[in-house]
């Protein structure tokens, strides 16, 4: 059985509520905090535990922390990213929904431990219901003493402000979510300067994602070494997936890091395995923008491996036989599914959200998702496969953000594993409208390339 | 070199230069000269926040410092990366830059009209020249280009969406030349574009420079649209008495009429001295300039080819053409 550390009192009746979720040891890693820890001791924890950033790039939060500049008379802030956005991804939006109480604890904690005395939540525009729970919740802590000034009489001020998007998941980058915050155009900024010195109002700025803050509260409460001890290795404590596709129970699971893939998917205390008996064809196990594993890269390794839930054995074999754990959207597909649909519509998306203001970026996801429709549409040719492998190949690497490699990435891992069901396409212009091509044969490591 | 000033020695394409720390590598190429910058689309020295976006100025850092030498693992934007101490560039030298580079210049052009018989900017056109050095003959884009609503912004500046790039300079230019700015980039993605929003014309002071600052021939000049091909007229520095400006300009004229002005420019198309409307639209008569010459005009596909001036001082050739 995993242990629960986000999640431990979802099930309690009215945890949404300050009262409920104070009774249930709410609050108790702020008091902790500011009566008995300094602003270092809790970056210390949080360095100790060896958590990592839960919104997909999984960079070490203590040492994202001790980045943050420290001028003298410079007022610092921490952003909460709840700009959920990414396909497949909806963990911080359930997190949100139940225990709002768990993130306003978090940022209470984040904000004490880097000196900020201005926080907030850039929440994604269509969490409006959300965000009218969150504001709840912050109005509940304003009136308990949580925020505000001098906090339970500690000298610590914070206030806590939830802002929101307006429907691109381009602000979901740090640097456009501080543009957007500011009013502006959510255009990502050139780096560097980055955030840690210029950010918010050209001030030092933290960003981190919701499931990040809410772990610093089981970190303080614990202590950075006790978190350390669960999970696997380097990849330390639990978190949170939202599953979804094929399988008989989707949705949100809090795991301990260092499951294995085959366990997550096939048992029944998990995703219970795929609907209706099926094969499995493919998993997409960090939201739509890491690479897509085929079926029998899913479970093993390309060494033969268990594949295991950790940041690590994901991301085992590169992307040529490997994935990300990412934001831990784990999107499971069965052999009635197509992947050369699934592409264009990932690519869809990405082109929709593109900001705009690079060029490879701008133009090239327009250009791969016109050539996916006429590949899943029948209108393909042979060379469209090599064709979209070049522009993918051209827009990786040189944009000015990750989404371009994020729109990429995904092509990339549809062609090399699936080459030969886009081959399919090209040839069987009338059948790929009516039939799915099922699973692709297994390939050898060796063989295993663009 | 100085022990309070110390500078930073930095190598791009095997030619060394000494600049001072905070230079980026762009400028420190344009410090070396000759065939060593990397073209640039959308930076613009005197512009403050431009840069980094057209991805054309891309090289790859194969030491990264003295102190640190490791190679930097991706190319990077050359305008908006600043050197270290004992950095290596590779620009023309890596054939990673230049496969990236003609692939931003195919992404560039796949939804450009490639209308150049009928714009006014053909022949000064900093696309054109990109696209020469860098471009295929042929295109592998086999679908509809995208169009946008004509929008009318004045009497004086033609706004020719379908041609724009998305540089952000015009932008930048209306935020820091003058005093108000009324346009800006709406939507996003590959609909993004230079708009008013509510349809305006634009009026500042100062805004004709958007038509000098514009890399291709989406902003240009009404007032002499259609009058002639660049390379049949005849650049001529003059100046004349502005309470507003400098008043230094360029005059292009043909024969003995004055087709258009703009602002002088130096050899990688870039305005050092803005200049104000009046003088670009409204002094179109002999009488209102003093004529000091021939223009020598640095770098440009076609009209550098003229042959007006005597005594051409040396310039930078282009890629190709020696």
């Amino acid at each position: 059985m995993d242990r629960k550390l986000l999640l431990e009192h979802i099930g309690v009746e009215g945890i949404h509520t300050h009262d409920v979720y104070r009774k249930n040891g709410g609050y108790k890693a702020v008091e902790k905090a500011l009566k008995s820890m300094s602003p270092d001791d809790v970056v210390e924890e949080v360095k100790k535990s060896g958590l990592r950033g839960r919104g997909g790039a999984g960079f070490p939060t203590g040492m994202k922390w001790s980045f943050i500049a420290k001028p003298e008379g410079v007022p610092r802030h921490l952003l909460c990213n709840a700009d959920e956005s990414e396909p497949g991804t909806f963990k911080d939006r359930y997190l949100m929904e139940k225990i709002p109480h768990l993130l306003i604890e978090g940022m209470i904690l984040s904000s004490y431990a880097l000196g900020c005395n201005q926080s907030y939540i850039y929440i994604r525009g269509e969490y409006m219901f959300v965000l009218q729970i969150l504001e709840k919740a912050i109005a509940e802590a304003y009136a308990n003493g949580w925020l505000g000034k001098n906090i339970k009489g500690s000298g610590f001020d914070l206030d806590l402000a939830v802002s929101t998007g307006a429907g691109a998941y381009i602000c979901g980058e740090e640097t456009a979510l501080i543009e957007s915050l500011e009013g502006k155009r959510g255009n990502p900024r050139i780096k560097p300067p980055f955030p840690a010195v210029k950010g918010l109002w050209d001030r030092p700025t933290v960003v981190n994602n919701v499931e990040t803050i809410a772990a610093v509260v089981p970190i303080v409460n614990d202590g950075g070494g006790a978190y350390a001890q669960i999970g696997l290795g380097r990849s330390t404590g639990t978190k949170l997936i939202s599953a979804s596709g094929n399988v008989n129970n989707p949705g949100v699971y809090e795991i301990t890091l260092g499951l294995s893939v085959e366990e997550f998917i096939y048992s029944d205390q998990y995703l219970g395995g795929i609907k209706n008996g099926k094969k499995l064809k493919a998993c997409v196990p960090g939201g739509s923008s890491v690479p897509i594993l085929p079926h029998y890269l899913v479970c093993k390794t390309a060494t033969g491996e268990d594949r295991l839930m950790t940041y690590e054995s994901l991301s085992e074999g590169g992307f040529a036989t490997g994935s990300m754990l990412g934001s831990g959207g784990f999107i499971v597909y069965d052999e009635d599914q197509c992947i050369v649909r699934n592409t264009w519509n990932f690519t869809r998306f990405y082109h929709h959200e593109s900001c705009g203001q690079c060029s490879p970026c701008r133009e090239g996801t327009g250009w791969m998702e016109k050539v996916l429709h006429r590949l899943e549409y029948g209108h393909g040719k042979m060379e469209d496969i090599d064709l979209l492998w070049d522009i993918q190949r051209k827009i990786e690497g040189n944009t000015i953000c990750p989404l371009g490699d994020a729109a990429a990435w995904p092509v990339a891992a549809a062609i090399r594993h699936f080459r030969e069901e886009f081959e399919w396409h090209v040839k069987e212009p009338k059948l790929c409208m009516t039939k799915n091509y099922g699973l692709v044969t297994e390939k050898t490591f060796e063989t295993v390339n663009g | 070199m100085s022990e309070t000033n110390p500078k930073f020695t930095v190598t791009i394409d095997g030619q060394s230069v000494q600049v001072d720390p905070g230079t980026t590598i762009l400028n420190a190429a344009r410090m070396i000269g000759g065939d060593v910058p990397p073209p640039a689309m959308c930076y613009y020295s005197s512009l403050k926040g431009s840069g980094g976006k057209c991805r054309t100025c891309l090289v790859e850092v194969s030491k990264g410092s003295e102190k640190d030498p490791r190679p930097m693992p991706k190319l990077v934007a050359s305008c908006s990366t600043t050197v270290m101490d004992g950095m290596e560039v590779k620009n023309k030298s890596s054939e990673k830059v230049i496969d990236a580079r003609a692939g931003v210049v195919e992404m560039l052009l796949i939804n450009h009209p490639l209308d150049c018989p009928v714009c006014d900017q053909a022949g000064e056109c900093h696309l054109q020249d990109l696209a020469y050095e860098h471009g295929k003959s042929n295109t592998r884009y086999e679908f509809e280009r995208r169009t946008f609503d004509k929008v009318d912004i004045g009497e004086y500046i033609k706004l020719h969406m379908t041609r724009c790039i998305l540089c952000y300079r015009c932008v930048y230019v209306a935020n820091q030349l003058t005093e108000q700015r009324e346009h800006g980039v709406l939507k996003r993605g590959d609909a993004a574009e230079i708009g008013t929003y509510i349809e305006k014309s634009l009026k500042n002071e100062f805004i004709g420079n958007v038509i000098d600052v514009c890399p291709v021939g989406a902003l240009t000049d009404k007032t002499f649209r259609f009058r002639s091909r660049v390379w049949y007229t005849k650049p001529m520095d003059a100046h004349r008495e502005c309470k507003c400006c400098s008043g230094k300009a360029v005059v292009w004229m043909i024969g003995d009429e004055i087709a258009r002005v703009t602002a002088r420019k130096d050899q990688y198309g870039e305005v050092k001295e803005f200049i104000c409307n009046e003088c670009r639209f409204e002094k179109k008569g002999k009488a209102d300039w003093t004529i000091e010459g021939p223009r020598h005009i640095d770098r440009s596909s076609v009209i550098s080819a003229n042959h007006y001036e005597v005594d051409a001082p040396e310039h930078t050739p282009l890629l190709n053409k020696a």
